[in-house]
């Protein structure tokens, strides 16, 4: 039987032949199904084993790092001092590093979440066809673009205009890396919202037009609130992308990790240090070594933990409208 | 309009006549302000999208040479190219497309194709989808991390792998002992009768002790022509040397120490990977990976369910469904899908820097296992220098990388305006 099908027959002949050719044994069709899903369960385990992986790997180092004498948990979660690789007085606070990370996290979110949710509203509610057409792939493009070329763009051209603004700007500033970062995430903010306000029906729509609202009314009173749930998820996201954003403050923020408010001074965040680590020649068994995963694990736990705020917000409070 | 139940007809007069139309014209002016607003915004961001393009071509375009594309990363600006970079881009990106999309393709096939029929599954089913969506919001720079210690040394299984040579087990890499015919003769060195020669002995182990030369020994020499085998002389480095020009050739000094090299094919292959090409695909992998498998999964999604009802009301079985209905029309699709999630592993810079260091690379990987640069490290490179030859030499890089993934955005478009026209 197996002759028939591997013979070459024309494609009208095959299709004519699918109801009188001999049927292939159903013990072999079960087996094949059964094998490729098999194979197909593989690859859907695969990708959790990759999650169990990054949590493995990185509590395992992290737990090695505390392991050594000079670290201790008291100094990594109770101090901002964070020195590493100065000799005689390392000094292990995460804090030193998170407060870098949060400062040009605020300064990102100060641009991108306000212009990107007002844009986002312009372009669902707003904006004639054409104007969209025209701004939707610009935003695709924008969002497109690697971000080692906004780092590129905000060491050499916004750090000067910052500087021949204003004289107290240092080289490597937390102020230029943020207002790339809010570029780079304004694309994220605004697609997402938009396509969360896209969602919240016409009927609504109607019916604030149909009591006398204006496109104002409407827009801010009825169809950002229903689409509210997609809106914070949308920005969470961009808060998670905001923390996890490396080459950006590779470049233009700087390397000197303190806490400090002052978005004109240079800073370092947690993955400004794993890339000046990475590219470093630090001997790979040193406490500086091990530092690199704690500072991952917290990097990992509160981009996963905002991640899955969204999750619950998206699912508990969105409106469902028939 | 009014707000409040009134009972007074002369009331809802008054408020018309009086209140209504003063808040009907400032809401209307509200409305125009914020349309205003709105339309400044989006002028601003496209002004920024605008200064962004134009700040890096005014500086970029001038570099843009014959040099910048075919040389190699040099220490002066003005000769300083990126070759290496690029053939290191494409080694890693079309290794990381070949890995990536079977397994993720499957697993979208796995999530829409094959719907759960327990609990048990639809429980798995919906842990494995909130996994992939949790996956695909993990910073680029943890994957880095995970792929360090996966990849590059293999949880430190086989040893310390970061150094070069620390390879535990390897495949297609063939060792030689190499002798020079002048050897450590320091008259024949410095005369002019004799060409130097080189031959090779091939070991078979790395491990082994370096070859003892012997009279007769058949080695291989490495000329132009190739690897050529040729009997080799042993001259005693105390006593005199052959007369005959030939032979003189072909001598090697008898108390000759050779040096170890290898000549690795394509295919080289070693434990743990070390920080080479395959370690850095693998890793860039783990980050495209969800963004392959969720787009998949919508170009799935949008295939008509008439389709797959009819083909399994003739009587195909789930798989053969998939196959010969459902994959081939979402084709379109995952290509889109793909041909963006490639464009973002062009673009990836952390994950690499982690795996691959910054190191100074002048040649183009050679094997699965060589150490390479790519696109946008070496602009990295550059930028992080401070001297302004090197920030221009970088914004080159930048416009040819920019050239490179908006011409794989152009693709996505074309097939996605390609495939338009509606399936059922």
């Amino acid at each position: 039987m197996s002759t028939v099908m591997e013979t070459h027959v024309p494609a009208e002949e095959r299709i004519r032949s699918f109801f009188v050719r001999p049927r292939r044994s159903l013990a072999t069709v079960r087996l094949k199904e059964k094998a490729i899903f098999f194979v197909l369960i593989c690859c859907g385990i695969f990708s959790v084993l990759i999650t169990i992986a990054i949590i493995g790997v990185l509590l395992s180092e992290t737990i090695t790092f505390f392991g050594f004498e000079e670290v201790s948990l008291k100094n990594f979660l109770g101090s901002a001092q964070w020195t590493p690789l100065l000799g005689a007085t390392k000094s292990f606070g995460i804090w030193g590093l998170i407060s870098g990370t949060l400062l040009i996290t605020a300064i990102a979110m100060c641009f991108a979440l306000p212009l990107g949710l007002i844009t986002a509203v312009y372009l669902s509610e707003y904006a004639p066809r054409r104007v969209r057409s025209v701004l939707k792939p610009v935003l695709e493009v924008l969002a497109g673009i690697p971000t080692v070329v906004y780092g590129f763009f905000a060491l050499t051209t916004i750090t000067p205009i910052l500087q021949w603004l204003h004289g107290g700007f240092n080289v490597y500033n937390a102020m230029s890396a943020g207002i790339a970062v809010g570029i780079l995430c304004f694309p994220t903010v605004c697609s997402l919202a938009e396509d969360a306000l896209q969602a919240v029906p016409s009927s609504l729509r109607d019916a604030a037009y149909g009591l006398g609202g204006t496109r104002f009314d409407t827009s801010v009173k009825v169809i950002v609130p229903a689409a509210l749930s997609g809106i914070i998820s949308a920005f969470l996201l961009a808060i998670a992308r905001a923390i996890g954003e490396t080459m950006i403050v590779a470049l233009a923020a700087g390397s000197r990790p303190q806490m400090t408010l002052d978005p004109r001074d240079e800073i370092q965040t947690m993955t400004g240090f794993m890339v000046q680590m990475a590219g470093g020649d630090v001997s790979n068994f040193g406490t500086e070594y091990y530092s690199m995963y704690a500072v991952a694990f917290t990097l990992f736990v509160m981009t996963l933990s905002l991640t899955l705020i969204g999750n619950v917000i998206r699912k508990r409070f969105r409106e469902t409208y028939e | 309009m009014s707000r409040s139940p009134t009972t007074n007809e002369e009331d809802i007069e008054a408020r018309l006549k009086n209140a209504e139309p003063a808040s009907n014209r400032s809401r209307m002016q509200k409305d125009r302000a914020f349309r205003w607003l709105c339309i400044a915004i989006a002028t601003v961001s496209v002004l920024v999208l605008v200064a962004l393009l134009t700040s890096i071509v005014v500086q970029g375009v001038p570099v843009i040479s014959w040099t910048l594309l075919s040389g190699t990363p040099e220490p002066e600006p003005s000769e300083a190219g990126m070759f290496p970079a690029l053939m290191g881009t494409i080694w890693i990106c079309s290794l990381c497309a070949l890995i990536t999309l079977p397994i993720g393709v499957a697993t979208a096939v796995l999530l829409e194709e094959f719907k759960p029929r327990t609990k048990v599954a639809a429980w798995s089913y919906s842990l494995i989808q909130l996994n992939i969506s949790n996956l695909a919001g993990v910073p680029s720079v943890v994957y880095g991390i995970l792929g360090l210690t996966a990849f590059v040394s293999m949880f430190s299984l086989f040893g310390n792998a970061t150094q070069p040579g620390a390879a535990v087990w390897e495949w297609g890499a063939t060792y030689y002992d190499q002798f020079s015919n002048l050897g450590s003769d320091p008259f024949l060195m410095m005369s002019d009768e004799v060409d130097e020669r080189y031959f090779l002995v091939p070991v078979e182990n790395r491990t082994n002790p370096p070859t003892v030369p012997t009279e007769g020994m058949m080695a291989y020499e490495n000329s132009v022509a190739g690897l050529v085998p040729v009997e080799v002389h042993v001259a005693d480095a105390m006593g005199d040397l052959p007369t005959d020009p030939e032979v003189l050739a072909t001598s090697i000094d008898s108390a000759a120490v050779p040096g170890r090299i290898s000549e690795k094919a394509w295919y080289y292959f070693q434990l743990p990977l070390g920080r080479g090409v395959l370690a850095g695909a693998l890793t860039l992998m783990l980050v495209i990976l969800p963004v392959i498998i969720i787009s998949t999964q919508e170009a799935l999604r949008a295939v008509p369910s008439s389709l797959r009802d009819g083909a399994l009301g003739i009587g195909a079985t789930p798989w053969q469904v998939v196959w010969n209905v459902t994959l081939p029309s979402a084709i379109p699709g995952i290509m889109t899908g793909s041909i963006l999630a490639m464009s973002r592993a062009i673009g990836e810079t952390a994950p690499i820097l982690i795996i691959a260091g910054i190191v100074y690379i002048r040649t183009s990987p050679q094997h699965l296992m060589d150490s390479y640069t790519v696109m946008p490290l070496q602009i990295y490179n550059w930028t992080s220098r401070p001297q302004d030859e090197f920030h221009s030499l970088a914004a080159g890089g930048i416009v040819i990388l920019l050239g490179i993934l908006l011409s794989f955005n152009a693709v996505a478009v074309l097939i996605r305006h390609r495939m338009q026209k509606p399936l059922s």
